[in-house]
């Protein structure tokens, strides 16, 4: 079922059949449905959909970093630089996180420990990986603030993230993430919750932050527009599924799937200056605690006929490196 | 900071000085003339005559409450009536015993009852968490004495590892001191290792589901590190405070347990004077304690600022 394979040197991580569940009171959600893709070397994936199609989870599966009470991979496997994460031990993961694989979240305002400074904090991501002395860690913490371009790092590393903006604490939390120099940063949402002139500076800063460092970049974002601006390669998650996958051109320019031109209609175009209303996708995210039988965006979709309805579509290549889950795909691009 | 801390000074001040009248009241106040009551049923009213004499009670109570405080504020607490000896010597001698179990206590309390808290919030509905709760729910059921005795039965009289009762200066050495005291620091800790442990556990478990806590686990914090170091410091203010509450309130279970084990400590004075209605002691000992008590607010109020760089007074 992979499409496109990935040279394997130039492979940094390669996820097949992740399969990730949630455990109710009485029911089980899947919230994962055994997706497949690749992250190369060097390059910045967009991973983008509606709230609640997985996205998170799928990074947050990728570093087990779910709830272990209500969450489990059941099956699948997260393969990086060879080894499949999903074997390893405590121990050996924790060695990963942080150090070849960091994260950044959504939520700048409270992803920083308050009774602690921020400068302490990255400090201690060096001191876990790098086994580096306290003062050593600090001056790496210093320098990480400047690299972040955070003004005055001598005096902010001595602030407590209540003493910075939301802005500055998604710095702090980036130079946290990009302290011990991964190789795969996964990003969840960095922008969402700041303004927007702060946003693309995060933005840019990420991107500028890659170049440098030559980190691969998972970008998770509901923002098609953040996704134009930063990723080579995207693919569209929805319901637990990926449905489409692509350069980020093809799939500007040619949509396989009825739900990522349905996305991207719903993007204000600003060149066309003031809009009536914006097309909206119609009807809603299908419950993941019920099987779902035939294609998941079947009952939202324009371009449904029976097939839809009775047999799950899967990913097929619909050009080259474009792969889509749509019985339609073809005309769909030609629509 | 400073102006937070002159406050409460002050507010110290005003408190102390309503415990101070409550407690000056407290022998006005019992039925009866104090001097017939300190003097017994069997005494000659010339000796009624001559208590009176000797306390002040001849003077008006305004008077007599003045002449009381300015003696304590010279460090005077009164003079025991049974024995006829300073209420504050009497004290001293017997506040090492006291302050032994006190600390004992507060060491074994705050370390097991934090850990078992912790413990259980990390583990939150396994079985170690069922253990513990069942304990917590047991140990500040069952009384103080209960326990003690059971203790007794089964460490001093059935297996005989530990003296039954009794104290030893720690001066007669470390390890006589430590074993007389084995007892009675268990017996007393058993309600205070379950309050604080229910406390943290409840405290950790919000803590714990902080978006904090996962960014410390994506940055490859050992569990260890995100319980004691992240988690513990975030979850400090309300073990804090019932950490204050609890040992603030030591008094009432130092009683007990000081009659239980037979140690001479300030509590066994107090349950004393209390059967030979001793009033100058039974006050000097509430003066101690409430100002203790109060102190005691004070430092755990203050403590916040260094658990957590957002509270600021």
């Amino acid at each position: 079922m992979q499409l496109h394979q990935i040279a394997g040197n130039d492979l940094l991580l390669d996820v097949r059949n992740l399969e990730t569940h949630f455990y109710g009171e009485d029911s089980v959600t899947r919230a994962l449905g055994g997706i497949s893709f690749q992250v190369k070397k060097g390059e910045t994936l967009g991973v983008v959909g509606e709230s609640g199609c997985g996205k998170s989870v799928t990074a947050l599966s990728i570093l087990r970093l779910l709830p272990k009470l209500t969450a489990r991979t059941v099956g699948g496997q997260v393969r990086f630089h060879g080894r499949d994460l999903l074997e390893l031990s405590d121990r050996e993961m924790r060695k990963i996180r942080g150090d070849q694989i960091a994260m950044i979240f959504q939520e700048p305002m409270t992803s920083l420990n308050p009774v602690y400074t921020v400068g302490h904090q990255i400090a201690e991501a060096v001191q876990i990986h790098a086994k580096a002395s306290r003062s050593v860690a600090m001056e790496k913490a210093e320098e990480m603030l400047r690299l972040v371009r955070i003004a005055d790092p001598e005096r902010r590393v001595n602030n407590y993230p209540h003493e910075m903006s939301g802005g500055m604490r998604q710095r702090a939390m980036i130079a946290m993430a990009l302290a011990c120099s991964p190789e795969l940063l996964i990003a969840d949402e960095p922008t969402t919750a700041l303004d927007v002139t702060i946003q693309a500076q995060i933005l840019r800063l990420i991107v500028d932050l890659k170049e440098r460092t030559g980190t691969a970049v998972m970008f998770i974002t509901h923002d098609l527009g953040v996704v134009a601006e930063t990723c080579q390669r995207v693919i569209v998650m929805y319901a637990g599924q990926i449905v489409e996958q692509a350069n980020v051109i093809d799939l500007f320019a040619r949509p396989a799937h009825p739900y990522t031109q349905g996305l991207m209609r719903s993007v204000p175009d600003r060149r066309r200056g003031r809009q009536p209303r914006l097309p909206e996708i119609p009807g809603i995210v299908p419950s993941l605690r019920e099987p779902i039988f035939g294609c998941s965006f079947a009952p939202r979709c324009p371009f449904v006929i029976d097939i839809c309805r009775e047999k799950t579509p899967v990913l097929r290549d619909v050009g080259s490196s474009h792969a889509a889950a749509c019985w339609r795909a073809e005309e769909v691009m030609g629509a | 900071m400073a102006t937070y801390i002159l406050r409460r000074v002050v507010s110290t001040v005003a408190v102390m000085v309503m415990v101070g009248v409550f407690v000056f009241l407290l022998l006005r106040l019992a039925p009866g003339d104090p001097a017939d009551i300190i003097a017994g049923p069997r005494a000659t009213p010339e000796m009624i005559a001559g208590i009176r004499e000797q306390l002040g009670l001849n003077q008006p109570l305004a008077i007599q409450f003045v002449h009381w405080a300015l003696g304590i504020l010279g460090g005077d607490l009164g003079t025991s009536i049974f024995t006829g000896r300073p209420v504050l010597e009497l004290i001293s001698q017997r506040l090492e015993p006291t302050i032994s179990l006190s600390l004992l206590t507060i060491i074994l309390s705050v370390t097991i009852g934090v850990s078992f808290g912790v413990l259980a919030a990390w583990r939150s509905g396994g079985l170690v968490d069922r253990i513990l709760t069942a304990f917590a729910t047991l140990g500040f059921s069952v009384p103080v004495f209960v326990v003690g005795f059971f203790l007794i039965y089964l460490f001093a009289i059935r297996i005989r590892w530990l003296p039954v009762q009794g104290y030893q200066p720690i001066d007669h050495g470390f390890g006589p001191w430590v074993v007389h005291l084995i007892l009675p620091t268990v017996t007393l800790s058993v309600p205070y290792i379950a309050f604080i442990a229910r406390i943290a556990r409840a405290s950790m478990l919000e803590v714990l589901s902080e978006d904090y806590m996962r960014t410390a686990a994506a940055k490859g914090a050992s569990a260890y590190s995100m319980l004691f170091h992240h988690a513990l410091k975030n979850a400090g203010v309300p073990i804090l405070t019932v950490i204050g509450l609890s040992f603030a309130g030591l008094i009432g279970g130092v009683v007990i347990t000081e009659t239980v084990f037979n140690i001479p400590g300030v509590g066994r004075l107090v349950v004393d004077a209390i059967n030979n209605r001793d009033y100058p002691i039974i006050q000097g000992v509430l003066i101690l304690v409430s100002g203790l008590y109060v102190l005691i607010n004070l430092a755990v109020d203050l403590s916040y600022t260094l658990v957590d760089p957002r509270i600021r007074y």
